[in-house]
């Protein structure tokens, strides 16, 4: 964001909405101001600030497109979110963005590309799926493992059927909390579909975001596995308010998870994640 | 002290003042409120301390008469000069709501010229790591810049060190190195000057001053060295960062046990930055005031995250508080982030005293 005031939101519109799940909700949004629209970029993994009329912004992870059509996936969970899922198409919010750091997958070409989620929606990820699904010539194996509560809330579950179908593409689901085991679900935590991923562990690169527990243990089993470290990417989660490094609030040791994050390479924060209070 | 500075004697401070004051300045100085010493806009010298001192122990500030007619023998005050940079609550942004939609602009409040007459070598170690955090960043903050680029900073340097200073060991002070406009020695008769800056060469050439005495330049180096000589030393940064292999340690969990959590130390700490935003929607629906507020990491809700806290009790945030000023500020900008004034120790209503806590995790009883 090259403007000179970084706290300084620009008026979006939303053009479409989608209602995913009872508490989870897409926006299209569009920028009213032509030249903002045309100059918006993003990196798969960066974030917004979404902001509400009256009662305040919130992060969130932008899915995709431009500034013309920008998708914001959102679960309506705290003040701010759940007053948010009453807007409708023509409503105008707060954005601005994007911040942080996103996903390695320049660097990630030619490799096989492993992304592990777990929770709802996953939002960070999906952005970045859908690249590599859109550019599947530029990248080696494809494995996709995702954990939810309930099968139910499995958004993306329609996307997981067409994505299973891409060559070189594996997508590994399991819920953690069904008592019934369903064609092509697992039963149990993330952990279930390790040993089902096929991939090069010495030619890959992992993205994964989820609670922070389900992260630490993801990938220290990985590196168990003999995948290297710094292979091994993380999207964190923490409270955000400025997203421009001021505020302090998502501070992890010495990183600002806003700015020198939010996608960290494990290692980096490899010794905070096991203390709790970081 | 590179140059040699000039000399004025005790009589003519008000002149300095209010030289100051015409070139179009609102000066802030010490004041007395409520008991303790606090930087508020002054009219003139009368204003000003005089003959006191201030008595600080962890937990414990008073000011005393000490019979002379210094008007900077004491250590420092309440606040430091943060808050005239990084304001307390900061309007950011307007948002003002019709039927054609939501039309954002920004509240950028003009920042009087504030000369600031005073100012300690901690305070000033301070603002440079102010300046790091708000301006040497990626974003720079605008509302930062336009209070710091009024500033005009007369500088002090200390004659007296309370018994929780600590910056000989933390290398901010008790002398003045940088960052001045101008800078003053009060000696017993007056004062000795330098001038920092083309701001402070131009207000210097308005003041009549003299060349000072030996006797003179020699009483302020004997201060000076007299204040260097403090009673409490923070371990040299390197050593802070072993804080961070020391987070289990027991020490942390019976400071808890005295911490009230009230945030009372990040309150005056000089380099402490964290705010939170706030919204502030107008009665009538129409408009909207987005601004900031100072926040501090004791605060439960500092870490709030959907449904769960990252620091739950008090023996997180504690530690939270001191590794971050400590060592991990230190992978941030650089240097630790304490620079020795004490405040954090003086203000504890449980007098909590951080360089003891400190030494306490690291075991270093020295």
């Amino acid at each position: 964001m090259s403007v000179a005031n970084c706290y300084l939101p620009w008026e979006a519109e939303i053009v479409e909405r989608t209602q995913e799940t009872p508490d989870i909700f897409t926006w299209r949004l569009r920028f009213t101001d032509p030249e903002i629209a045309r100059q918006y970029t993003f990196q798969h993994g960066q974030f917004n600030m979404l902001y509400l009329y009256g009662v305040g912004e919130v992060a969130i992870s932008v899915m995709s497109g431009d500034g013309s059509s920008l998708l914001h996936t959102i679960r309506a969970v705290g003040r701010v979110t759940q007053a948010m899922m009453d807007l409708r198409v023509g409503d105008r919010v707060g954005v601005r963005g994007p911040f942080g750091r996103g996903w390695p997958l320049f660097d990630a070409r030619g490799q096989d590309i492993v992304f592990v989620t777990a929770g709802l929606g996953c939002a960070p990820v999906v952005s970045s799926i859908r690249y590599v699904v859109a550019n599947r010539p530029d990248y080696g194996r494809l494995v996709i493992m995702q954990s939810v509560r309930y099968r139910h809330e499995a958004l993306w579950a329609p996307q997981y059927d067409a994505w299973r179908g891409l060559p070189d593409t594996q997508v590994l689901l399991t819920s953690s909390r069904d008592k019934t085991r369903w064609p092509l679900w697992e039963l149990g935590r993330v952990g279930v579909l390790l040993d089902q991923a096929d991939y090069d562990k010495n030619n890959c690169y992992v993205m994964m975001c989820g609670p922070d527990q389900m992260l630490r243990d993801t990938a220290k089993t990985l590196i168990e596995k003999g995948v290297p470290g710094p292979r091994v990417f993380v999207s964190l989660e923490r409270n955000m308010q400025c997203a421009v490094g001021h505020c302090g609030h998502c501070q992890m040791g010495g990183k600002f998870v806003c700015k020198d994050g939010p996608v960290f390479p494990f290692p980096e924060v490899a010794a905070l994640m096991e203390t709790e209070g970081f | 002290m590179a140059e040699v500075p000039r000399y004025f004697p005790r009589a003519r401070l008000a002149e300095l003042i209010s030289v100051v004051q015409r070139a179009g300045f609102r000066v802030i100085g010490p004041r007395v409120d409520q008991g303790a010493l606090v930087y508020r806009e002054i009219d003139g010298v009368e204003d000003l301390p005089q003959g006191l001192t201030d008595e600080q122990a962890p937990g414990h500030y008073r000011l005393a008469a000490n019979g002379t007619q210094r008007h900077f023998s004491w250590a420092n005050g309440m606040s430091a000069i943060k808050p005239f940079v990084y304001a307390p609550r900061e309007r950011l942004w307007r948002v003002d709501r019709d039927t054609h939609g939501i039309h954002f602009r920004p509240l950028m409040s003009i920042a009087p010229r504030t000369a600031i007459l005073g100012v300690r070598a901690c305070d000033l170690s301070a603002l440079i790591l102010n300046d790091a955090h708000f301006l040497r960043n990626l974003y720079p903050d605008p509302y930062y810049r336009l209070r710091r680029e009024n500033l005009l900073l007369i500088a002090v340097n200390c004659s007296h060190a309370a018994s929780t200073c600590f910056c000989a060991s933390t290398g901010d002070g008790p002398e003045v190195s940088g960052g001045y406009d101008l800078l003053l020695n009060e000696l017993e008769e007056g004062y000795l000057v330098h001038s920092g800056s083309p701001s402070g060469d131009e207000i210097l050439q308005k003041l009549a001053t003299a060349r000072p005495s030996r006797r003179q330049l020699d009483q302020a180096r004997h201060q000076l060295d007299a204040c260097r000589q403090q009673q409490r030393a923070m371990p040299p940064a390197p050593r802070l960062t072993g804080l961070m292999s020391r987070l289990d340690h027991p020490s942390w969990d019976a400071v808890a046990e005295q911490c009230l959590a009230c945030g009372n130390c990040t309150a005056v700490c000089p380099t402490c930055f964290c705010h939170r935003e706030v919204e502030a929607p107008a009665l009538d629906g129409q408009s909207s005031v987005h601004r900031r507020d100072w926040d501090s990491c004791f605060n439960e809700d500092h870490s709030y995250l959907v449904g769960m806290l990252v620091r739950p009790d008090i023996k997180t945030r504690y530690r939270q508080w001191m590794t971050h000023k400590l060592a991990t500020w230190q992978e941030q900008y650089g240097r630790s982030g304490c620079v020795g004034c004490g405040r954090c120790t003086t203000w504890c209503p449980v007098g909590i005293d951080f360089v003891a806590q400190a030494r306490r995790v690291l075991e270093d009883e020295a």
